[in-house]
């Protein structure tokens, strides 16, 4: 599991892990909580060129369905298959194993920091 | 009645709220009830309800007494059904229609003495059926009052409740193994049986299990003593969440989503609850008699394969071609945790309503394939 302080973060309740030019991205556990048990999710194919801000993909639970934003600009490099194929990984590890997307970039947007985000979802 | 003691614009919490929050309940906003969603995992709840048990609380739903030697009648008039032909202990489930043959509200009446009648109703439409009940029932010898602050409401469902529930020494209820469905009997909890139980073999999860009224200071005990006693076969307190998904399997209409002032008990598919051949008069009687127009839409339930569900509100199209009108719309659906598959209940018209059917679901800009099936998706194994 990532260090949850060193990520960044989208308004969306994303977290974002920057390596280099590469860009993880999952929902948060905030997210994960909210949505409940996760049994679909959708995810766009690798080699798609992404655009910041637009709907990507799909997290649905049996409740709800979650909106997928793409937090960079960029081409999808690699869509975790694990967490498509068992869904819960997203509630069960949501900053490890239910990452969802890896996305190279060539910048990057402002985002917000774990104190950032903390105070968001304190509101 | 005063803005401080309307229950419509302040946040209601359950006698059993301390206890949610002790089990990491999350908690939603139902009809201005802060009740839990799940304590952790819907689904887990869900398939521990259709296996072993689960504990609700339901203590968000309106308690209204109908007293007097004319209640049976005075109901026969304000109900849809023939209140009158049930026993004492006897339970039934009805509808409150409007003078235009809408529902205001689908209802569970007990028989609790000759003259005694509990109305439950759903808690987003307690006031609206205190308030007609009241109105309807004024000229007949009997009293109507909403008891409902006064009482907690607890539910055991599963394979499992009656040998849970059996097994909790600090309740006592007569004959429980012998209760058959839709019916009632008193009962005592506490170490001496001080406090009285009303006990249901009733319930909205399409499993076997019991209904318990009780009064609101002894619920948390109650609540305890009963996790207690079925912590061991499996018993978990189980929320709002898979409440619904249960009930959707079971084919059960939720008021709001399938039931509505808008909509005739037939087109809802229960006909059979209105009583068109009880002597007199009934609230609704003339325009259920008159019956819904032509082109009234039915409710049906559709599967599709896959594992992305139609949702309440999405629209359903006869064809693929994008350029037709939607014949339906879908009121409930979720991805079946017991089946497997999405299922979802929908009003469409009736000349694609024959069971096998092929329709579609617009899922958000993707028409997806679904069949036309009957009601319930699940049925539980007879025992």
């Amino acid at each position: 599991m990532a260090d949850k302080t060193e990520l960044q973060y989208t308004a969306e309740h994303e977290w974002v892990l920057v390596e280099g030019t590469t860009a993880t991205v999952g929902i948060t556990e905030y997210a994960a909580d909210k949505l409940g048990d996760v049994v679909f999710v959708d995810l766009p194919a690798v080699g798609s060129t992404v655009a910041s801000g637009a709907i990507v993909g799909e997290i649905e639970s049996t409740k709800s369905v979650g909106e997928l934003f793409a937090p960079v600009n960029g081409t999808v490099l690699e869509a975790n298959q694990a967490v498509v194929n068992t869904p819960e990984l997203v509630n069960s590890d949501p900053f490890g194993e239910g990452w969802l997307i890896k996305v190279t970039f060539e910048s990057l947007p402002a985002l917000l920091t774990f104190d950032e985000y903390s105070a968001l979802v304190a509101e | 009645m005063s803005e401080e003691n309307d229950p419509s614009t302040e946040e209601r919490l359950s006698p059993l709220h301390s206890v949610h929050v002790k089990a990491g309940a999350s908690f939603t906003d139902f009809a201005g009830w802060q009740m839990p969603v799940s304590y952790g995992s819907d689904l887990a709840e869900h398939h521990a309800v259709r296996t072993a048990a689960g504990l609700f609380d339901l203590s968000h739903m309106g308690e209204i007494f109908v007293v007097g030697p004319e209640a049976a009648q005075a109901l026969d008039y304000a109900l849809a059904g023939k209140i009158s032909a049930t026993a004492v202990g006897q339970a039934k489930y009805s509808l409150l229609l409007s003078r235009s043959g809408g529902i205001v509200d689908d209802l569970v009446t007990y028989r609790t003495g000759e003259d005694r009648f509990v109305v439950v109703a759903n808690a987003s439409n307690r006031e609206a059926v205190a308030a007609e009940l009241l109105e309807r029932t004024s000229p007949f010898e009997c009293d109507v009052f909403d008891a409902s602050d006064d009482i907690a409401l607890i539910a055991i469902q599963g394979p499992k409740a009656l040998e849970i529930l059996s097994q909790v020494d600090t309740v006592q209820i007569d004959g429980l193994a012998d209760m058959k469905y839709y019916w009632s009997a008193p009962g005592n909890f506490g170490e001496r049986g001080e406090h009285e139980l009303l006990v249901a073999r009733t319930g909205y999860t399409g499993e076997d299990g019991f209904e318990i009224y009780v009064a609101p200071d002894a619920a948390i005990a109650l609540w305890d003593a009963i996790i207690e006693t079925g912590a061991g076969s499996g018993l978990v307190p189980a929320g709002l969440a898979s409440r619904d998904t249960l009930r959707l399997e079971a084919g059960m209409p939720l008021y709001g989503h399938e039931l509505g002032l808008d909509t005739f008990p037939v087109q809802a598919g229960l006909g059979r609850v209105v009583n068109l051949k009880k002597e007199g008069d009934f609230v609704g009687r003339e325009a259920v008699e008159v019956g819904p127009p032509a082109d009234a839409r039915v409710l049906v339930g559709l599967t599709t394969e896959g594992r992305r569900a139609g949702r309440a509100d999405y629209s359903v199209f006869a064809s693929q071609s994008t350029d037709d009108d939607p014949i339906g719309t879908i009121t409930s659906g979720a991805l079946s945790p017991t089946l497997g598959y999405p299922v979802a209940m929908a009003y469409v018209e009736t000349s694609v309503s024959a069971v096998g059917t092929t329709l579609y679901i617009d899922v958000r800009g993707t028409r997806v394939p679904a069949t036309v099936v009957s009601l319930p998706f699940y049925k539980r194994e007879s025992r």
